[in-house]
């Protein structure tokens, strides 16, 4: 893989000096202006609307204005490219977007680069998610919220391998002399077939560029797909078997010094005073900082830094999160439950009336859940190199929106945006924590203090105490059943909203009355987006409810569900999949049960099915059965390694994660204290993928997480009988 | 200055001995495919193997590693660059998603399969449950690993 700088530009393959990269700059006089001298490597290349270079040697660039985390961004939105463009896809090469306000994600669509262009009828009546509309604000080229494929894919990434095409067609159609409508494009060449011709687009890349824009590039249909859809092997893939893989921690900056940092326990809290009187003998070390929200320690290695750090006496200021203890916490919710009452919080959504549906109601059934704080642990710990020298800052790490990165460093460094570079690299992990850009900051104003660069690394400890945290929250529930058994009323209000405003909405369940409220609640922990967001928790207790809604009407999970989605066909084909995937209604053996949840989220609908086996000491989930529909899987090997990814991140959670609070502080402190699921916990998991609507995509990094909690201790209540309503399934006894 | 044993290589640091092996790798030696995850052997992404076996080189003193052999990610393929029969399964199968793990993950498996050419199940989970994925490729691991084992095929994912 490429990055955005002409020495690894070089490294990636393109003949330098002898390459003719042709291209065309969508927006006139931008992004060429700027960008074009850092793609390009002279007067001879220029930049094809910005997404793609054809080079001498026929060779595809696609330019992915996304960052890779393991999501296989990368790969997904050069297939995109490619198939419309009718790219060699052996011939493809992939580049990332630099740092660069120009790439802003969502102006890659019509407002931005394509100004003179009318973006054909979008695919995507709107996006869902406030993420994108955050990325819109802030000016942000952000990744998350499942959106790369479904908002850039569709909307910048298509678009322009298509108007690539059609430029080069019209450049040979001009030179041979014949009708548009006579070439024909396939695996980076251009045919003619009543002549015989046949060049490489590379032939007509120069002419290609003085072609004008097409003003509604024609892009496929399904039927005429050939790279999308189909199971394309990972461009990131090599690099990270054989240990060549950049990380942002490996970043290696000649005369490099290490930093070792630790801040106060309580969020908030500054540094009072230090004793580092041990500290500043030790071998390796160079400055002893005190940054006032935290200590540094910047020594020649990492580990003297860190062995250094260790002896530091520090006090840290008085806060008013000082007396917090979990238990408090939850004390929090439920008082601000409790005086939200009947009819207080804030509303979300309403339809009918939820009182009166539940005063008529045969049956009610009321519950209230639970789920704690958690920690994303990335494998790779917060890190992050700078450089601030000369009036010039260099900044190398894993983000997942660069130009926020970028613009942290030049407000931490005191510099203009301008002079500062920002170096992205792989991602050891993102989950929505690389959103933030704390330790940037943290990394910057240490090498604006030292003059040298350094290299700052935060322990797992750090990492785990000084998390953004997805929220705690507590969510209560009264539905109502007629006396068929058939839900008639929904009222649900719970704590916190961040994001999606839609997660703990039910518009895909077809229930008479219902009502949404919210309540907001005062904490001093910072909060991040944390891989599904808040359908992590919504989906949760959603379908939780739903099912403890189907046991008292005395049907099972699958039936009820069926019933409240009958009019989606879409949704009850998905549904359907799962439970026919599982074997639904058969015989388990003892102690053994199945558990079903369904939670459309990021645009994709997914049902699973989880098998427990609640015969040994503790739970062990033995299945998952998943059924999705992302609308079109562009690359269905790795939207179904998406599904896994997200069904293990969230077993993680469901089972074990629990960050709780004393004193003010974080309790756990790494793997031992906060457990991952590993390998021999691992349930088989079987997808399969639904192509519902290939106008609508969906997202793939998230939407796999939010059914598994439900699923599992919907399992277990079909085992057992006992109903999990506070996360982790760890704090149950069984027995 | 310590001697050392690295890939095949005879290396020279000027290091503590105390020093864990995987700072000297990473470091000293500037070979950053170890990775740094937990620093007390409880992730496994530090994984590097001594005289052949897997140690977490995150609580393994460099001096540890006096008369021995140290083998990280960069010294499994072959000389001319064939990678090794892990690395080849683990790229057929996809593996990798963020891919930090992996260098760990890898390791653990070669060593496995030295010591245990045709793994059982419970061999490989006993084996590989020290190396977290927090992208939860687990799946995919025990594939790999029995693709590499010669105990089945993973269905090859397009070029």
């Amino acid at each position: 893989m490429g990055k955005w700088s002409r020495r690894a530009f070089i490294g990636a393959g393109v003949v330098a000096g002898s390459a003719l990269v042709v291209g065309v700059a969508v927006r006139q006089g931008n992004p060429v202006d700027r960008l074009g001298p850092l793609l390009t490597d002279g007067e001879n290349e220029q930049l094809l609307n910005a997404w793609v270079k054809v080079d001498t040697d026929n060779i595809v660039t696609a330019v992915i204005p996304h960052v890779e985390m393991g999501q296989g961004v990368y790969t997904a939105l050069a297939q995109m490219l490619a198939d419309e463009m009718d790219a060699d896809w052996n011939k493809v090469q992939i580049l990332e977007a630099p740092a660069d306000k120009q790439y802003v994600s969502d102006s890659i669509g019509r407002d931005f680069l394509f100004p003179n262009l009318q973006v054909p009828a979008l695919f995507e009546p709107t996006v869902a998610g406030g993420i994108l509309e955050l990325a819109q604000a802030m000016g942000l080229q952000f990744t998350g919220g499942s959106y790369s494929v479904r908002a850039t894919g569709q909307r910048a990434m298509r678009t322009a391998g298509a108007a690539a095409r059609e430029m080069l067609v019209a450049a040979a159609a001009s030179e041979w002399q014949v009708p548009t409508s006579e070439i024909s494009t396939a695996d980076s060449m251009l045919i003619h077939a009543r002549s015989g011709k046949s060049e490489p687009f590379a032939t007509f890349a120069r002419a290609a560029a003085e072609q004008s824009l097409p003003a509604k590039p024609k892009l496929k249909s399904p039927e005429n797909y050939k790279i999308m859809g189909q199971p394309k092997a990972r461009h990131d893939i090599p690099e990270k078997v054989d240990g060549s893989a950049v990380f942002g921690i490996d970043a290696d900056v000649p005369g490099m010094k290490y930093a070792a940092v630790k801040a106060p326990p309580v969020i908030g809290a500054t540094v009072e005073s230090m004793d580092a009187t041990t500290a500043k003998t030790m071998p390796g070390v160079l400055q002893i900082l005190n940054m006032g929200d935290f200590v540094a320690v910047v020594a020649g290695g990492y580990w003297q830094a860190q062995q250094a750090l260790g002896t530091i006496d520090t006090r840290y200021s008085k806060t008013e999160g000082d007396s917090l203890d979990q238990d408090a916490i939850f004390a929090r919710y439920a008082s601000h439950l409790d005086e939200a009452g009947e009819d207080g919080g804030d509303m979300q959504t309403e339809a009918g009336d939820v009182t009166k549906g539940f005063a008529e109601a045969a049956t009610k059934v009321e519950a209230e859940y639970k789920v704690p704080f958690l920690a994303h642990a990335t494998m790779e710990p917060m890190n992050c190199t700078a450089w601030v020298r000369d009036g010039k800052c260099d900044v190398w790490s894993g983000h997942q929106a660069p130009v926020n990165a970028r613009q942290a460093a030049a407000d931490a460094a005191g510099l203009p945006f301008e002079d500062v570079t920002y170096h992205n690299a792989y991602l050891g992990g993102g989950f929505g924590r690389r959103s933030d850009s704390d330790a940037i900051i943290m990394a910057t104003r240490i090498a604006k203090a030292t003059g040298y660069p350094v290299k700052m690394i935060w322990s797992r400890e750090e990492d785990t105490a000084q998390d953004h945290y997805r929220p705690s929250a507590t969510s209560r529930f009264r539905g109502g059943l007629d006396k068929d058994g058939k839900a008639i009323s929904w009222d649900n209000i719970h704590t916190h909203l961040f994001d999606p405003a839609d997660a703990p909405t039910i518009p895909h369940y077809n229930i008479a009355s219902h009502r949404i409220r919210k309540v907001d609640v005062p904490m001093h922990l910072r909060f991040g987006p944390w891989r599904s967001v808040d359908h992590s928790q919504h989906g949760f207790f959603i379908e939780s409810f739903v099912d403890e809604m189907a046991h008292a009407a005395g049907k099972d999970g699958y039936a009820f569900r069926r019933e409240l989605l009958a009019e989606s066909p879409r949704h009850l084909k998905v549904l359907d999949t799962a439970a026919k995937m599982s074997g639904w209604g058969s015989a388990l053996p003892e102690n053994h049960g199945r558990g079903i949840a369904f939670v459309p989220s990021f645009g994709s609908i997914v049902a699973q099915v989880a098998e427990v086996d609640m015969s040994g000491p503790k739970p062990r989930v033995t299945k998952v059965y998943v059924a999705a529909d992302p609308g079109f899987a562009i690359n269905p090997d790795g939207f179904t390694a998406q599904m896994e990814s997200g069904i293990v991140y969230g077993l993680t959670a469901a089972l074990y994660g629990d960050i709780t609070i004393k004193d003010g502080a974080v309790q756990q402190s790494n793997f031992h204290d906060y457990p991952m699921l590993r390998i021999d916990e691992m349930p088989e998991v079987e997808v399969t993928l639904i192509n519902g609507d290939h106008k609508r995509l969906g997202g793939g990094g998230e939407p796999g997480l939010p059914p598994i909690a439900p699923a599992v201790t919907n399992a277990i209540f079909a085992a057992t009988g006992k109903r999990v309503r506070e996360l982790p399934i760890a704090k149950h006894d069984f027995a | 200055m310590i001697k050392l044993n690295v890939n095949g290589q005879a290396r020279e640091v000027d290091a503590d001995p105390a020093t864990p092996i995987l700072w000297i790798v990473r470091e000293n030696l500037k070979m950053p495919g170890t990775k740094f995850g937990c620093g007390i052997a409880q992730c496994g992404a530090c994984t590097v193997h001594l005289d052949g076996k897997p140690i977490r080189s995150c609580s393994t003193p460099v001096s540890a590693a006096k008369g021995k052999t140290i083998t990280t990610i960069e010294g499994i393929a072959a000389e001319d660059g064939t990678l090794h029969k892990v690395q080849q399964a683990w790229i057929e199968a996809q593996v990798p998603q963020c891919g930090y793990c992996q260098s760990g993950q890898i390791m653990s498996a070669t060593a496995l399969l030295k010591e245990n050419p045709q793994p059982t199940d419970a061999q490989i989970d006993a084996a590989m449950t020290g190396n977290i994925c927090r992208c939860g490729m687990y799946g995919r691991i025990r594939k790999a690993i029995k693709a590499a084992a010669g105990i089945e095929q993973p269905a090859k994912v397009g070029a």
